[in-house]
């Protein structure tokens, strides 16, 4: 029983990272762009957020300006993609590569190659009296930093905008048929600015969450496939927000385990144990895709006559 | 779009180049601004850059050999783009390529004549192989191969790590890695005074491969008919997911192929992550060149010359290499960027002429 | 008398093409106003122009009386303008009433009420007789049903003028019927409609006054009823068209069966129509043309000849061989040739040469190889032949065919495809969206290969076509063949047909 709460507390907290990405993701998603440029975004974030916060001393500030930068980012992509109707996965392979090298760079000019990087300041778990000294329940649900709670509470905010408000309804709906949108006299590009920004600022948080949140400092290349898998938990939760939260925890489950048997000792070798939420990731796609249904003009750029 | 040609023009091919020249130029600047604002000395660290790469024999020969395995990536995304896939998994590829390649290279002793193809052969499988298996997921379970390649980077390279690390480690070594291979399968240095090998030469093969394979024959013809209009393939009774599974064979093959070449060409033995990044820098490389075989050779060479030169800024100018990658996306950006600039300024120049005839 | 709306002195261009030209259009209050035209006459860029979605490179358009400026959608249905387009506008994906209410902010409050939406709607679809679950996914819709819920989607946002993109194309005639009354309906209510058609006895029946276009100009606006059909036939084509072929005389000793189809069935898939045991013979030198409205299943009956699809259960045979379910291939092998209902998507590859288009049906001729290797000279001298044989009006074989007008791509694949001497040739749809001189050279060449022996199996909306060029009409009907009759059996006969009544219980229905 203990080792199940302690379980689902690693998972919870090893989720976020991709929950954070995935829920802004698949919002982009739903409105027809495809953004295969999130690691490069959530390693810009991861590092502008860790350095931000070490010079601010606020890890609140980070996570801001790693928003920040986010949109910064997302508003190239959107005028590449959207208005130039650039190819989706061609800009995205830039971003990734772009990614990799300004935050590569810029930590190397920042802090050199073998400094002792500082850590930042933890922000700590919210004790809630009562709830979390319950055993175990409180372990599993009540023994969090208040940022799994706000960003849970965001969840279901925003599955809750996706299928109940006239704004999320032009979301899935300039997604299926933006040429039908245009004519009721929705801005399709205005629609899908709005979800690709939203999903880019969603993707810097989700980096800074990583650096200085999961981890407490900034590593090179530190994202390792979190884009890539956090793309997937939107195919994998059938392009809704709710099912985005379920995909998150069977992939931060994957990376849990992983945790868990490195800090056993097993005779599992290291590297097998590392290539757990990869073919996770595999086996999900395998078993969803195909059946999820994806918005039909997905990857198709609109051009207004 | 990406070009299509039937007969090659070098008219069209030269128009071609003016804007990714700008795009090279452009890009930079913006590394120099971005070199000056972290208070360090552009000048100084292009001028590196150029000694390491092009300003000496040995530099050029170092900017060939950072260039063939480009080569071969830079194939293994075109190749597969042009049937109409995505392949992100060049840098897994190469790695199995490596570690299936590295085995016979270490493990099969046998005439030097019989030895450098069986593992160029070998290391054209292993990539191939791993290359496959996502177009296979793609056609049995609709797994977007743009997401499975990247995953499957990963688990290759952890591959390599645990075969390098444990099985195959080096027998009382106290470094991770593993011995050296065979001498009769290194490959011969064929420019003196530089590392340059005859892999350079299979890249160049590799590259006249990918021009003949798609351009003059029937599958080749069919790959692309694929890749452009799956559904006119199928009303022509082509096989798509043979098309589909064996392009993705070819290209993984080729970053199979870029890995062992690496190995028995330069480093002599096997080290986990040994490649530096080469199949991203490939996918950087085609997407400059635009698919064509001409534009993904000089693609190539030039990421060759900032991979070669990066080394020597790092050390003169303290730049960190990484800023190459920032080039990189600069010079993809801007090109993909223009191309559309240009249409959307065309259709605007039609409106107008509209307008006037009226 | 009041005009709803006039449209003065419109022009419209595209990338340098005359899509409209000094169009003025008045359109009184209150009455059905015909736009007559044929495929491409500019009909619907005008309509477009009116509701917003294209810009006129000049010209004014006066809505009630006052200069407006509609450049935008928003602007249209602000002025009360709603428009059902040829192609619905509609979200397979959603609800009926997510459809309707998507876009619009009727309430200050951004939450969705669709209960509150539903019930409105269902109010208002109950006053126009319709009957549409408000939660039905529009994908599981049928055809027509989608129709009546895109007029439901302009009531609902207050329309009073409303356009029809060729309304009729979709629907069976009693649906058409039904659509008429609909106009009665919306008309005695003081609404405006504008009916875009290229079918004269639709003008005829339910319109009060008619504008014609003809490339991109207007030849007249008449009163109907001070018309006849062969004064409109007249304005819309320039001149009196004789669209008859003399076809070669063929001894029925010679003919044998080539296609012959038992029993074809499908099972029901998300989209499309079902076949439902369809049986089918056609003859060398014999034109069998299937009649029936798009949708009933012509599409999963070609594709299922030709190994695109899979049959569930009964056969196909080709000159005494049977391919049930073969491999595409082995279809072209027994001599098929296809010319493809929709070119863009399956026909041609556009970012490729026409010489490369060419090839795509030849790759398994050995005279076009050089060892490995593809002999693209001889492919090029073949793709010439082509060129000059079908008229196709380009600068080179090694011309992107996305550079070529619809109609000289459409040339470039009855090329290719004829010049396979088929035994069997499937024409779909073969002069869609082509000028008359274009359907002229199209529909000749497909005469030519039945006088040559081929057996032609052609499929087409257009009656007309159909009984030009055929021999025999099968009519089809949800996945059936309601019969196989003569070419000159009378119209309402076929008509009749078409809304599912077999042939041999058409007396029966006559009489009642």
């Amino acid at each position: 029983m203990g080792a199940i709460a302690s379980f689902i507390n690693t998972d919870i907290r090893m989720m976020m990272p991709i929950l954070i990405a995935a829920m802004g993701l698949v919002y982009a998603e739903r409105s027809g762009i495809l953004n295969i440029g999130a690691e490069g975004i959530m390693l810009i974030g991861a590092f502008v957020g860790y350095v931000t916060a070490i010079k601010t001393g606020s890890v609140w500030i980070g996570l801001l300006a790693a928003m920040a930068s986010g949109i910064l980012a997302g508003v190239l992509f959107a005028f590449m993609t959207i208005t130039l109707m650039a190819d989706q996965t061609v800009v995205g392979a830039a971003y990734n590569i772009l990614g990799l090298g300004l935050s590569t760079t810029l930590n190397r000019i920042a802090f050199g190659v073998n400094s002792t990087a500082d850590k930042v300041n933890s922000i700590g778990k919210v004790h809630i009296p009562g709830l979390s000294d319950i055993p175990y329940i409180g372990e599993m649900f009540f023994n969090y930093n208040i940022m799994i709670y706000v960003i849970i509470a965001l969840l279901f905010v925003s599955h809750y905008v996706m299928f109940h408000t006239k704004l999320g309804l032009k979301v899935r709906a300039v997604g299926e048929n933006p040429r039908a949108c245009d004519t009721l006299g929705i801005n399709v590009y205005r629609v899908r600015y709005g979800a690709v920004l939203y999903s880019t600022m969603m993707c810097g948080l989700a980096g800074a969450y990583l650096s200085t949140i999961n981890l407490s400092r900034f590593n090179e290349d530190m994202v390792v496939g979190r884009g890539f898998i956090a793309l997937s938990a939107v195919v994998f939760g059938r392009y809704s927000p709710l099912g985005v939260l379920i995909a998150s925890l069977v992939f931060g489950g994957g990376q849990a385990l992983e945790a868990k048997f490195a800090a056993l000792n097993t005779p599992i070798p290291d590297q097998l144990l590392q290539m757990l939420p990869y073919v996770l990731t595999i086996l999900a796609l395998v078993v969803s895709a195909g059946k999820s249904g994806s918005p039909a003009a997905e990857t198709i750029p609109y051009e207004k006559n | 779009m990406p070009v299509q040609f039937k007969k090659f023009k070098w008219k069209e091919a030269l128009s071609e180049l003016a804007i990714p020249f700008l795009a090279i130029v452009i890009a930079l600047i913006l590394g120099a601004v971005i070199i000056e604002v972290c208070g360090l000395d552009a000048g100084l660290a292009y001028k590196a850059l150029l000694k390491g790469s092009v300003m000496s024999k040995q530099a050029i020969g170092e900017t060939i050999v950072k260039a063939t395995p480009l080569i071969f990536t830079a194939l293994a995304y075109a190749l597969a783009k042009r049937c109409g896939m995505v392949n992100l998994g060049a840098e897994g590829q190469l790695y199995m390529g490596g570690l299936i390649g590295g085995l016979v290279a270490l493990y099969v002793p046998m005439p030097s004549f019989l030895h450098i193809p069986a593992c160029i052969i070998a290391g054209f499988i292993g990539g191939g192989l791993w290359g496959m298996l996502a177009a296979g997921l793609k056609i049995k379970f609709g797994a977007s191969e743009m997401i499975t390649t990247i995953m499957l980077n990963y688990v290759a390279n952890n591959i390599v790590n645990y075969m390098v690390q444990s099985v195959i480690l080096e027998p009382g070594g106290a470094l991770p890695q593993t011995a050296k291979v065979w001498s009769t399968a290194m490959l011969p240095k064929i420019v003196q005074g530089t590392r340059i090998n005859l892999g350079f030469v299979f890249a160049i093969i590799g590259i006249i491969f990918y021009y003949l394979f798609l351009w003059k024959t029937k599958p080749g013809y069919e790959t692309r008919v694929v890749g452009l209009n799956a559904e006119a393939a199928r009303y022509a009774g082509f096989n798509g997911n043979k098309r589909s599974l064996m392009a993705m064979f070819l290209a993984g093959g080729m970053a199979g192929v870029a890995g062992i070449v690496e190995i028995i060409g330069i480093q002599i033995r096997m080290y986990p992550n040994f490649s530096p990044g080469y199949g991203f820098d490939g996918i950087a490389a085609a997407l400059l060149g635009k698919g064509t075989p001409i534009g993904l050779a000089l693609g190539s060479f030039l990421f060759g010359v900032l991979r070669a030169g990066a080394h020597q800024m790092s050390i003169s100018a303290k730049v960190p290499v990484a800023i190459i990658y920032i080039i990189q996306a600069t010079v993809i950006l801007f090109v993909i960027g223009s191309n559309y600039i240009d249409r959307i300024r065309k259709k605007m120049q039609i409106k107008r002429k509209a307008k006037e005839d009226n | 008398m009041e005009y709803a709306l006039q449209m003065k002195n419109i022009c419209k261009y595209f990338s340098g093409v005359r899509a409209n030209h000094n169009v003025n259009l008045d359109v009184k209050k209150g009455e059905v106003h015909a736009l007559l035209g044929e495929n491409g006459a500019g009909k619907s860029t005008l309509m477009n122009i009116l509701y917003g979605l294209y810009t006129q490179t000049s010209g004014e358009i006066y809505f009630d009386g006052k200069l407006v400026n509609i450049d935008s959608p928003d602007k249209a249905i602000e002025l009360g303008i709603g428009m059902v387009h040829q192609h619905f506008m509609l979200i397979p994906a959603l609800t009926a009433i997510e459809n309707v209410v998507l876009g619009m902010n009727d309430t200050k409050s951004p939450i969705l009420d669709l209960d509150a939406a539903a019930k409105k709607f269902t109010e208002l679809a109950k006053r126009y007789n319709m009957e549409i679950d408000p939660k039905a996914k529009v994908a599981n819709m049928a055809v027509g049903q989608q129709q009546r819920l895109e007029i439901l989607k302009a009531l609902y946002r207050g329309a009073n003028f409303f356009i029809f993109d060729e309304p009729t194309a979709v629907l069976t005639p009693q649906e058409v019927d039904e659509l008429f009354i609909m106009f009665d309906q919306l008309t005695s209510e003081g609404k405006t409609i504008i009916f875009i058609t290229h079918k004269l006895p639709e003008v005829m029946r339910a319109c009060d006054r008619c504008t014609v276009l003809r490339l991109g100009e207007v030849t007249a606006t008449v009163d109907v009823k001070d018309t006849t059909r062969q004064e409109l036939a007249t304005l819309m084509v320039g001149k009196p068209v004789d669209l008859s072929y003399d076809k070669a005389e063929i001894d029925p000793e010679t003919q044998k069966v080539v296609l012959d189809v038992k029993g074809l069935k499908t099972v029901q898939k998300k989209e499309g129509m079902s076949l439902k045991g369809l049986d089918l013979q056609i003859k060398s030198g014999e034109i069998i043309g299937i009649a029936g409205v798009d949708g009933n299943g012509q599409n999963e009956l070609v594709d299922c000849i030709t190994g695109l699809m899979k049959a569930d259960e009964g056969t196909v045979t080709i000159n005494g061989e049977e391919i049930t379910n073969a491999h595409p291939k082995k279809v072209l092998d027994a001599g098929v040739s296809h010319i493809p209902a929709d070119r863009i998507a399956r026909g041609i590859i556009m970012p490729m040469t026409l010489s490369e288009n060419i090839y795509l049906m030849n790759t398994d001729d050995k005279s076009y190889k050089k060892g490995p290797f593809i002999d693209w000279r001889k492919i090029d001298k073949y793709a010439q032949d082509i060129i000059s044989k079908y008229n196709v009006k380009t600068p080179s074989e090694q011309e992107y065919i996305q550079n070529l007008s619809g109609g000289n791509q459409q040339k470039v694949v009855l090329g290719r495809e004829l010049e396979r001497d088929p035994k069997l040739l499937i024409a779909m749809h073969p002069a869609r969206g082509l000028d008359i001189g274009a359907t002229y050279f199209v529909q000749s060449k497909i005469v030519e290969a039945r006088d040559a022996g081929a057996a032609v199996l052609l499929v087409s909306t257009e009656l007309e076509e159909i009984q030009a060029l055929s021999d025999k009409i099968a009519v089809m009907y949800e996945g059936q063949v309601m019969g196989v009759v003569p070419a000159d059996t009378p119209i309402h006969e076929i008509s009749m047909m078409m809304a599912g009544i077999k042939y041999e219980d058409i007396d029966k229905e006559e009489n009642k």
